[in-house]
């Protein structure tokens, strides 16, 4: 029995890219992020890659991700 | 009208390893319900800061009664969005949590604050707010009851998860087995193919009944 022990993309064809990014962005994160080392993100080619096939997965599912600010949603809420 | 929930929770693992967890904790044993998994944004502020945008699909499951009001071609899977700041300086991250599909159906935002534990700072303190609202005439309270039941489900399911992955982490024996997981994964499959069948039975005695 074949066991996934990682995540896919929406994007089919980009599981493999976001992979190999996500592989580099959580060792970059844990050794050089968090220790607040300021020398360079090794993962931006990758980085690019992935994106540019996820957003085009994106559009072609109609998935509506456009025209929300970042944190967007969360302002003056009222408590019930 | 809108439904409020807070609450407060614990990590028994540091700040940093918490982080660390947060961008690997699909999959894991509680989240078969995620299926998709991307980010779709990332850059590194001027002072510092990581922010992120990660795109989640997870099934859309509904109770029979509030199944009976969706319409027949409503997806069977919901997208989330959440976005994040990571601050290494102050040691805090802001998470903000939504749906972007059926949100006039249901409309849930969570918006969670890790900290470290200011009793014990070996550990992390959570603190987590929702928004549950819902537009459907007549049927607003009765979703809302709904949503806020499953969210609290859904919170102990995330706690769990993060204890998983943190055991994990850190060289522990998870509780729950590969082989348990893999069980409930292929439950969760079976469920999902249901689903499916189900929705197309259900496609076509509606097109019959126009005939």
């Amino acid at each position: 029995m074949l066991i996934v022990l990682k995540m896919n993309s929406v994007g089919e064809d980009c599981t493999d890219l976001k992979r190999e990014y996500d592989q580099c962005f959580n060792r970059w994160f844990a050794e050089k992020f968090l220790k607040e080392d300021r020398s360079g993100d090794p993962c931006t080619e990758m980085f690019k890659k992935y994106q540019h096939c996820v957003q085009k997965a994106i559009k072609e599912k109609n998935i509506p991700i456009d025209g929300v600010e970042f944190m967007g949603p969360n302002k003056e809420k009222p408590d019930s | 009208m809108v439904k409020y929930f807070a609450c407060v929770g614990h990590l028994k693992s540091s700040w940093d390893q918490v982080c660390i967890a947060f961008w690997e904790r699909y999959p894991n044993p509680y989240s078969n319900h995620v299926l998709t998994e991307d980010i779709i944004f990332r850059d590194v502020t001027p002072g510092n800061c990581l922010v992120s945008r990660r795109l989640l699909t997870k099934t859309n499951r509904a109770p029979r009664w509030m199944e009976k009001y969706l319409p027949v071609t409503m997806a069977r899977h919901a997208y989330i969005i959440e976005d994040s700041i990571v601050d290494p300086q102050n040691r805090t991250m802001t998470t903000l949590t939504w749906n972007i599909s059926h949100a006039r159906m249901m409309s849930v935002e969570e918006r969670c604050e890790y900290r470290i534990n200011p009793d014990n700072t070996s550990w992390t303190e959570i603190n987590r707010e929702a928004w549950i609202s819902s537009n459907i005439y007549g049927l607003s309270r009765a979703i809302q009851e709904f949503g806020l039941a499953r969210f609290k489900t859904s919170v102990t399911k995330t706690m769990k998860g993060f204890e998983y992955v943190l055991a994990k982490m850190q060289g522990d024996t998870p509780s729950r087995t590969l082989a348990e997981h893999a069980a409930e994964r292929a439950r969760e499959t079976a469920l999902v193919a249901k689903e499916k069948a189900k929705g197309l039975a259900s496609q076509a005695h509606k097109k019959q009944q126009y005939v």
